[in-house]
């Protein structure tokens, strides 16, 4: 198929740059540990609350600065739905739902996770620094879809 | 064009005309809820309208527009339809209507609020999912016709090579019907014997993944129509050639080969997939680049080619001399400018780590605002503006054209503003698909009202640009000056090369997408199927 030089400098280039994107992406996934949350726990979704650990969701200090975070969503909230954590506390995040598909997001920072039932969505962040961040579901979940909230308190 | 076959292409005009203004309407109702200008009425709730404008524009105004487009232009290149495909179309045609008057009904109805993505376990009446049904099943009708004109042409032209424009139409059916496969499994296996209570529980994990495998080669059937219009059409309306006819056949094929083994990078941030395989299916979505970057220089070799060729000098003295003011060029054009941005905004969406900045957000609303919101739909208004005189023998006349670029021009300067602040406020962490709020008068969400201004701007620029461009529909459907308004159709620059043969022998190139689709989908799948949680049952939250 003939092919025009410039078109082939043009493609040679695209290819190029896609293989040396790709390599990044790949880079930060695999070697730097940054591939997005993909929890491969399952559970039962109508027996959430006797499951652990959702069976007592909370915040548990883990080690020096260190936290588990353990939250239930269901249409239309969080349990809990205060928290407080110092500043520069590493937490994990650990969730599931009890009905629809929720989201799991901290406005403003890279916490963004799907929640769906049967399934358990973890992810770690640091916070490193001090504010009041918001907690939201971002996946439709019904009509009170947009109060579901909870605030996060870094001090 | 042949009455009855301009008749067929008219009926499915009209239909997406009116989802536009329903759906249109909808979308200006949103950005004024959700800046507050208005509330509606305790009769209609603001998630039920949303559903409506996802169904009425992304799924009806998309397939009515396209299927017009490709009957007129497989009939412009080989002739008229038989009595029994025009049949067949015909039974799609009522197949398609059907299904969306009882869709919109059913919504309307307030038994659907489930958005037009309908994830489990929210639960709808199960005629809706009967209605998104019969809207599919309808396509296969249509998709026969054009398929079987496309058989025939080559069965009584042997040796020759096909018309482009006819090539790229099978080219986007064939995408088409490998990629509803995901929709029809997930809608008729799972979800219709669910919503009516044959079975209790849905696999959630499989009807999202059945979901999205479909979900991303949608964007390419939305997409392609509008490259068969750069590639073939606007060569034509500028007076140039096409670049070369065996790399645009090869583009087309390599969308079907790269769109439909990719929909893992929708579901990036889902618990249930192992990174691994998600991050093959990145690779995958990337090597769309490959034939979006041909298409790019394909289309600006054409546009050079002509301007140096009219005398423009130097570097960029051919852009002065393309028309500029001739609606059916300039609309197409903004179409392609603005998809380079929203092109990179894709690739981010796409990207294994940025997405989670992104995710749900509005940033990804104001992304497919700017690609089916302007770059598709300013394609199709370009196309509407000389594809509905030619059918309706009448012209586009100069007062019209100047119309026609108000219109065009208005919509992208009203779908900028409105993209643009979602882009920026979705960073911010501006949720996407959310009534309006401030979430109990929390001061992070309380900082985006500027953009949900800036939105019903936008949003308001958009629906004035509309109630012109419906006028001008129905002034050049009914009232326009009679005549011959030409339907154009792009020339080779070289006619003398023939394609390689490969590129239309179609076993070869469906045989390797299957074979991408069974490699990037199949062990995923059976871990989803074996290793399933316990499913769920039904819920209906509005």
């Amino acid at each position: 198929m003939h092919m025009h030089k410039l078109e082939k400098v043009w493609l040679i280039i695209g290819v190029v740059t896609l293989i040396a994107f790709l390599s990044t992406v790949g880079y930060q996934a695999f070697a730097s540990g940054h591939a997005p949350p993909s929890d491969l726990t399952k559970l039962d979704p109508e027996k959430v609350h006797e499951t652990e650990p959702f069976d007592e969701p909370g915040l548990k200090q883990i080690g020096d600065n260190e936290y588990e975070l353990v939250m239930v969503l269901e249409s239309f909230g969080f349990t809990p739905h205060e928290i407080e954590i110092p500043q520069g506390a590493t937490v994990k995040f650990i969730v599931t739902s009890v009905d629809v598909v929720h989201g799991f997001e901290i406005a403003g920072t890279r916490v963004n996770m799907m929640v769906t039932p049967g399934h358990v969505n973890s992810m770690t962040y640091k916070f490193n620094e001090k504010g009041e961040y918001l907690i939201l579901c971002n996946e439709y979940c019904g009509v009170g879809h947009h109060m579901m909230s909870a605030s996060l308190e870094v001090k | 064009m042949n009455k009855l076959d301009s008749r067929l292409s008219m009926a499915h005009f009209y239909i997406a005309f009116t989802a536009i203004a329903i759906g249109g309407l909808f979308g200006l109702l949103q950005t004024l809820v959700r800046s507050e200008m208005i509330t509606l009425p305790s009769s209609l709730n603001y998630y039920q309208i949303l559903t409506a404008h996802g169904v009425l524009m992304a799924i009806v105004f998309t397939t009515f527009f396209i299927f017009g487009f490709l009957y007129a232009s497989v009939v412009r290149t080989t002739g008229e339809l038989s009595c029994g495909k025009r049949r067949a179309a015909w039974i799609g045609f009522w197949m398609m209507t059907v299904g969306m008057v009882l869709g919109v009904i059913i919504i309307m109805l307030g038994e659907a609020t489930v958005l037009y993505t309908f994830y489990a376990p929210l639960e709808a009446h199960p005629l809706f999912y009967i209605a998104l049904a019969l809207i599919i099943v309808g396509t296969y009708f249509g998709s026969f016709a054009i398929i079987k004109q496309y058989n025939d042409w080559r069965k009584q032209h042997k040796g020759e090579k096909s018309p482009l424009i006819v090539f790229m139409a099978v080219a986007t059916l064939v995408l088409w019907l490998i990629a509803t496969i995901g929709v029809v499994a997930t809608v008729v296996l799972q979800f219709i014997p669910w919503s009516i209570g044959w079975v209790d529980e849905i696999n959630i994990a499989l009807s999202r993944t059945l979901f999205w495998y479909f979900g991303h080669p949608l964007v390419y059937f939305w997409l392609l129509p509008a490259y068969m219009a750069w590639y073939v059409i606007v060569p034509k309306i500028i007076g140039g050639k096409i670049f070369s006819d065996s790399l645009a056949r090869l583009a087309f094929l390599l969308f079907i080969l790269f769109s439909i083994p990719v929909g893992f990078h929708h579901q990036l941030l889902e618990p249930g997939i192992s990174h691994e395989w998600k991050f093959i299916q990145v690779v995958l979505t990337f090597a769309v680049i490959i034939p979006s970057l041909m298409t790019a220089f394909a289309l600006f070799a054409t546009f050079e080619m002509r301007g140096r060729s009219l005398g423009g000098k130097g570097l960029f003295g051919w852009v002065k001399k393309l028309p500029w003011k001739d609606v059916r060029f300039l609309a197409p054009f903004m179409g392609m400018a603005i998809f380079i941005p929203a092109g990179a905004g894709g690739i981010i969406n796409a990207s294994n780590q940025m997405n989670q900045v992104v995710h749900n957000t509005i940033w990804v609303t104001g992304h497919f605002h700017l690609t089916i919101g302007a770059t598709v739909a300013l394609t199709f208004f370009g196309i509407s503006y000389w594809l509905i005189p030619h059918l309706k023998g009448r012209v586009l006349t100069k007062q019209l054209n100047g119309l026609a670029i108000y219109q065009s021009v208005l919509w992208v300067v009203g779908m900028l503003i409105m993209s643009g602040a979602m882009h920026f406020s979705g960073l911010l962490g501006n949720p996407r698909r959310t009534q309006v709020t401030t979430y109990f008068d929390h001061s992070v969400a309380t900082s985006w009202g500027a953009y949900e201004t800036a939105m019903a701007v936008g949003g308001s620029l958009l629906f004035i640009s509309l109630i012109l461009y419906l006028t001008l529909m129905i002034n050049l459907s009914f009232f326009a000056p009679k005549g011959q308004e030409e339907f154009p159709i792009g020339e080779e620059a070289d006619e003398s090369i023939q394609p390689p043969a490969i590129l239309e022998n179609w076993k070869v190139w469906i045989g390797i997408a299957f074979a991408l689709i069974l490699f990037a989908y199949t062990i995923p799948i059976i871990d989803i199927i074996q290793n399933a949680p316990p499913g769920s049952k039904g819920f209906k939250f509005w």
